[in-house]
């Protein structure tokens, strides 16, 4: 059984019918990515999973189990994660109040301190501006905070949506090493980017959203050769 | 040259004269008081008497404007109901526990546990009345345009006064009259009157409490993630719907308390007494701008001593007799002037930034 199953889901805002029936599965230990263009349906996806919107139509399950019967609060303690687009910091909050607010389902002191520790860890950055208010952080900063921040639930599944909008290269670079190193950890993540090239990079499988419809799917490799992937997404003629 | 002439902005100038226009008379008018002594002659004490007296009255305010101030900040909403619920503890707790405990002696014989007992009860009929408001009023229409909370609030607020008007009548309910609380108390050679003394106390430790509460429980952290962003608060696992209850029931706490206080310093009751108040701490939060706790704190406690201090200091020096009776004049001309020249209160930040 797939860790993620997510079969035949339609969701619609007002008329807009947005998502026209996606299916697709995430192993556990898996990188998957979901690549596609602007207003393809890809954030539309991460929301139908992780609750926050409901879908008219379709099942998606996490190890068998039924989603859909959860509201997006309780689906943390199920162990999804989501770093949402546009990294969501909560601004006015400091640093680790933000990073508190990720475990706010959690009540092992020990356990909370413990991966406290690890994302300052990861992120020494974010320990040096711990007091600091989120909303004064540059973008790279608030995209490890994000990161960070759902680190902190210990998920099984994390879904990420589009983490390297709007950042330097270098911190892109950064941000894609430590993805990798999360999933090393045996986090399984879902990964939505229009950045193809470096998200195909790193992924295990890769799925193509175009206008509400999975239009290709295949291993990391093989869509990195596909004539129609290079021409649409990775600029290659 | 018409071309330049039309460019003028002629609102712009009319405020600006507005503005300075009312400088000038309330300086004229301090200055008229206090180097020429205009109107009534007034000793030290008196002038510290006004101060103390606006304080106190500012603490209530302060207390009643962290409701609207809470509210807004999580659903920027701005719940016109609030002053019911500040009426609703206050007079079922007076006609239910305040009355018999002072019929039976108890109430004086032990002043603090009484009105320990007091304060609970009305702060749950508070909290319940709020968490119903929410729940049936409010909550279904969480999606709906921003005007519709709005008119629906202002709905749920004569519900509830004539609810409890059905329920307790229409006439003036005496509070009871603490005898510990009789006299005054003196400090420094200060004499205060001893209701004005607990009302500031325990309203400055309520203020306090609750800004702990707010910023440093894991409860507060998640009513100030809700205010900023009730979807990534969800992915937290925040329950965004218990937590806006939360919210509300915080605030109506605070006014069910303000209620009992209210009582001890005015000695009467009414279902039509969360009106005046109301309207007086929304000014209150919008002066200190809405949305912010402390904003709310001194908001409160800056009108109420601008309230008091106002009219003998600059309506007296400008002539004005009677000055005490426009209070609410000065009180609403300055909420109209901050909403003009300073829509994110005197120290609260811009709302454009925040939502809009
Ligand atoms: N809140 C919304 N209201 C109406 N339509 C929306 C809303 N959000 C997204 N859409 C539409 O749904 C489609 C998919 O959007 P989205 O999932 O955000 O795409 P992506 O994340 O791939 O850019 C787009 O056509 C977009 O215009
Ligand atoms: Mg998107």
């Amino acid at each position: 059984m797939a860790l993620l199953e997510v079969d035949n889901v339609h969701a619609y805002y007002g008329n807009i019918h947005a998502l026209k029936g996606i299916s697709l599965t995430v192993e556990e230990g898996e990188i998957v990515s979901l690549i596609g263009g602007n207003g393809a349906g890809k954030t539309t996806t991460l929301r139908s999973i992780s609750g926050l919107l409901s879908p008219r139509e379709g099942t998606i399950t996490l190890r068998g189990e039924d989603l859909r019967q959860y509201k997006a609060h309780q689906l943390v303690s199920k162990g999804v994660a989501m770093v949402p687009e546009g990294r969501g910091v909560f601004a006015r909050l400091t640093v680790e109040e933000n990073l508190q607010m990720g475990a706010y389902h959690r009540s092992d002191r020990d356990g909370i301190a413990k991966d406290m520790r690890r994302v300052y860890q990861l992120f020494p950055r974010l320990e040096e501006r711990k007091g600091q208010v989120a909303g004064t952080m540059s973008g790279g900063e608030q995209q490890m905070l994000a990161t960070g921040r759902a680190m902190m639930s210990r998920p099984t599944l994390l879904l990420m949506d589009e983490p390297s909008m709007g950042l330097a290269p270098v911190l892109v670079e950064a941000i894609f090493q430590t993805i990798e190193e999360i999933n090393k950890e045996g986090t399984t993540i879902l990964l939505v980017e229009q950045n193809a090239h470096m998200a195909l990079q790193i992924a295990n499988r890769g799925y193509v959203l175009q206008t509400g419809e999975i239009v290709l799917q295949d291993s990391a490799k093989s869509l990195q050769q596909n004539a129609m992937v290079q021409k649409a997404y990775l600029g290659i003629d | 040259m018409a071309q330049r002439f039309k460019d003028v902005d002629w609102i712009g100038l009319f405020l600006w004269l507005f503005r300075a226009a009312i400088i000038v008379l309330v300086l004229w008018g301090t200055v008229a008081k206090i180097f020429f002594g205009a109107g009534n002659a007034y000793s030290a004490s008196d002038w510290i008497d006004f101060f103390v007296s606006g304080l106190s009255q500012g603490s209530l305010y302060a207390l009643i404007a962290l409701g609207y101030t809470l509210v807004y900040g999580v659903l920027f909403m701005i719940n016109f109901a609030h002053g019911e619920f500040f009426m609703s503890g206050t007079m079922t707790a007076t006609v239910f526990i305040a009355l018999p405990l002072s019929a039976s002696g108890f109430l004086d014989r032990n002043p603090i546990i009484g009105m320990l007992i007091i304060l609970v009860v009305a702060m749950s009929i508070s909290v319940g009345v709020a968490l119903l408001t929410e729940r049936i009023a409010y909550r279904p229409l969480r999606r709906a345009p921003r005007l519709v909370p709005l008119i629906t609030a202002i709905g749920a607020s004569f519900f509830w006064q004539y609810f409890f008007r059905g329920l307790y009548g229409s006439s003036l309910i005496p509070f009871p009259e603490l005898q510990a609380l009789q006299g005054k108390f003196s400090f420094w050679g200060v004499d205060i009157l001893k209701t004005r003394a607990v009302v500031i106390v325990s309203s400055v430790i309520m203020l306090i409490g609750l800004y702990f509460f707010v910023m440093r429980t894991k409860t507060g952290k998640a009513i100030r993630a809700v205010a900023e962003d009730k979807d990534v608060a969800a992915l937290m696992g925040i329950d965004v719907d218990r937590t806006i209850a939360i919210t509300f029931a915080t605030g109506a706490a605070m006014a069910g308390a303000a209620g009992i206080l209210y009582g001890l310093v005015f000695r009467q009751v009414h279902f039509f007494m969360g009106f005046v108040p109301g309207i007086k701490a929304f000014t209150a939060a919008v002066l200190g701008g809405i949305g912010s706790i402390p904003g709310a704190a001194l908001g409160g406690l800056f009108l109420g001593v601008i309230e008091a201090v106002g009219p003998p200091l600059f309506l007296e020096g400008l002539g004005i007799p009677g000055g005490h009776q426009l209070k609410d004049v000065i009180a609403f001309t300055m909420l109209v002037l901050v909403l003009i020249f300073r829509p994110q209160g005197i120290i609260g930040e811009r709302l454009a930034e925040k939502k809009a």
